[in-house]
């Protein structure tokens, strides 16, 4: 079966193979050129894709194996969708350790691109809570890894981008929590140094931080946004659980709904509705670290051209002016997304050969494509971004470029010699010429 | 009654392992039969995550007629009363070979409908003289009228289909409940080769419709509901205008 699956970001397109997978016991079908497993294609631009090539669609791989409600050690196979594992641990008491914003990955491609959340400065990436996982690669040979048990491949498949092999299950530690709910705090801050200012001062009370950054601000109000911080919390008296009202953008509009009058206009407004004080609330974990999974296919909203996300991540010597710098250029171009954000990295090192998350602040936000103007802006904020010694996140990137990435990724030589023959990616032939 | 008791054959297919998952969470004790060991016992294990009491596997083949009998005292000797049974294996023939191989033809014909027959006969029986409970077993919409791309199927089908109608008078006064399910064009590893299109549905939607076919003891149902509707449209065609259509 030909199929044209696409990256959540709709750009670039590609042609592939699908077969999915269902039994982790299986060796992997017989490939007639390149492949490359595939979780539920959240990742936005080419490292989920394989033009030409085979996708091993592993959502079929979605069982638990084993959960001990003692310890919240969960083992299950890697196609399984975080969000499912949310539904059943947190009545349970327990918590995935670390979420991306959208509950809808696997726990393969959480392992594959070593993702981060908002509360990367106390529990760094998710390949920090990994325990074990096996490896299935293409010659039929099965490699259980761990932090100390095969180490090399250990690292190497944490952020490995999917090519050193199919994770066929993976055992996670999840965390305790007193419910399904949080403690959060908002406040809009008015100019880009009291980010810095909140996200230090927030960190040490606060497991949770991430700022909305009003990304069309200039001059005086450039960098201005809205804070948001929360804890764990148990569910408040009288509360219920939000109901899952779904919402889905029912087709692909024929141009993008986000352009430069919808992007100003939404922008000023969201940040004069956030309070100037402190706002306390109690929210439920869904609409509050997922607020985006309430709107199904929202990456349609960007019309058929599709869009590109932009993430980078600056070390704290060069952040505050770099951030600068990328704001003003981004403002200047009119473009930009309704959702930016900024969040500060912790200190705790991640544990893969190519992960992105590192000390600093991230920035992460999208552009519809509008062809060559849009890249043209790109390649300028990665001169930004290269300057100050950063780094572009590959799950989220279609189109750095090998140069850039060699030096963002200085481990990626050392990286090749675990790629799976078998195994490719349209990222991986774009950034290893 | 304490928590549901239930045997499903043919465990591993994608509609069986998505409804079992929806039992598992109600804290049902199940029973999985199957023929591939390994695989029933990775879905058992995952059933007994998602808070099923028990999760039994155990081997059948359904095309051995001789070993039904004795499966079929393991699963009451093991859970000692049953109150639900789901019949859910099948194949899809290729019909293109079903037109030139014989062999082939009344093989799948006996895995698709002599076997289900069989085990319908068979369980019914041992539920009636339990006293109560309720047999589900997995027809298909393809059962009401023969097309041509897929009559062996759809034959086999329409025999169960029949069987089922006639066992549900018998068993109406026993106690015993017995519903049968006609779902549509299901997105599983079996249609895999389909082009998908709007009648699609997932084995997820199939599986709540099953849960709650069962629950409200319905004699039969159309999953998803349109295929009803849908099904009454074809069946009204005559058949000098049917024999033209290419379906």
């Amino acid at each position: 079966m030909s199929d044209t699956l696409q990256s959540w970001g709709r750009y670039p397109r590609a042609t592939q193979q699908v077969i999915r997978l269902r039994d982790r016991l299986a060796p992997l079908p017989a490939l007639e050129s390149h492949a490359l497993p595939r979780g539920n294609g959240r990742s936005y631009g080419d490292v989920c894709l394989d033009d030409g090539g085979t996708l091993l669609d592993a959502r079929g791989l979605d069982r638990f194996i084993a959960f001990d409600p003692a310890t919240g050690v969960l083992r299950c196979e890697g196609g399984m969708l975080l969000g499912t594992i949310l539904d059943f641990c947190v009545s349970r008491g327990w918590f995935l350790p670390v979420v991306p914003g959208t509950r809808f990955v696997t726990v393969g491609g959480a392992i594959a691109n070593d993702i981060h959340g908002k509360n990367h400065h106390v529990a760094g990436s998710f390949g920090c809570h990994v325990r074990a996982f096996e490896l299935l690669r293409s010659d039929g040979r099965r490699i259980v890894c761990t932090n100390t048990e095969n180490a090399d491949w250990f690292a190497a498949t944490l952020g490995g981008l999917g090519l050193t092999g199919l994770v066929t299950w993976a055992e996670l530690q999840l965390r305790r929590v007193p419910g399904a709910w949080f403690d959060t705090e908002t406040l809009r801050f008015d100019r880009l140094a009291d980010f810095f200012e909140l996200s230090t001062h927030s960190a040490r009370d606060h497991e949770y931080t991430v700022a909305w950054v009003d990304c069309t601000a200039r001059g005086a109000a450039l960098g201005r946004g809205v804070f948001s911080r929360g804890n764990h919390a148990a569910q408040p008296a009288g509360a219920h659980a939000p109901h899952h009202v779904r919402l889905r953008i029912p087709f692909t509009p024929p141009f993008s709904l986000v352009n430069g009058a919808s992007l100003r206009g939404f922008n000023a407004l969201y940040f004069h509705r956030a309070p100037k004080a402190v706002l306390r609330a109690s929210r439920h974990y869904l609409p509050w670290l997922f607020p985006l999974d309430h709107i199904q296919e929202w990456n349609r909203m960007y019309g058929p051209r599709g869009f590109l996300q932009y993430q980078c991540v600056l070390p704290p010597a060069t952040a505050l002016d770099g951030m600068r710098e990328l704001l003003e250029r981004i403002a200047a171009s009119g473009t930009g997304s309704f959702l930016a954000v900024l969040k500060q990295f912790g200190e705790m090192p991640s544990r893969g050969l190519l992960s992105f998350p590192r000390p600093g602040t991230t920035l992460a936000l999208d552009f519809a494509n509008r062809g060559r103007r849009t890249f043209a802006l790109l390649d300028r904020l990665d001169d930004v971004v290269a300057g100050a010694g950063g780094a572009i996140y590959p799950a989220k990137d279609a189109r750095m470029s090998g140069e850039r990435f060699h030096q963002y990724f200085p481990a990626w030589r050392q990286f090749e010699a675990f790629i799976d023959p078998a195994f490719s990616s349209g990222f991986w032939r774009r950034v290893s010429q | 009654m304490s928590e549901q008791h239930i045997l499903v054959v043919g465990a591993t297919s994608a509609i069986a392992e998505a409804t079992l998952r929806l039992w598992a969470m109600r804290g049902c004790t199940l029973y999985l039969l199957a023929r591939d060991m390994v695989r029933v016992e990775a879905i058992a294990a995952d059933l007994r995550v998602r808070g099923a009491a028990a999760a039994h596997p155990a081997l059948l083949d359904v095309a051995d007629f001789a070993a039904h009998a004795r499966a079929a005292e393991l699963a009451w000797a093991t859970l000692g009363r049953i109150d639900t049974v789901l019949i859910a294996h099948g194949t899809l023939p290729e019909q293109a070979r079903c037109e030139t191989d014989e062999n082939y033809a009344l093989r799948e014909f006996a895995v698709n409908g002599t076997a289900t027959i069989a085990l319908a006969g068979l369980l019914a029986q041992k539920l009636a003289e339990q006293g109560h409970g309720t047999l589900a077993v997995i027809s298909s919409v393809a059962g009401d009228r023969g097309r041509a791309s897929n009559y062996l199927y759809g034959s086999a089908k329409a025999a169960v289909s029949t069987y089922l109608s006639g066992l549900r008078q018998r068993l109406h006064e026993r106690g015993v409940s017995v519903v049968t399910l006609k779902p549509g064009f299901v997105d599983t590893p079996m249609t895999m080769a389909f082009r998908k299109g709007l009648l699609w549905a997932t084995p997820e939607r199939i599986a709540r419709g099953i849960v709650r076919a069962i629950d409200k003891h319905r004699a039969v149902v159309y999953l998803p509901w349109f295929w009803r509707p849908i099904m009454a449209v074809i069946r009204c065609v005559p058949e000098f205008v049917f024999q033209r259509i290419k379906l």
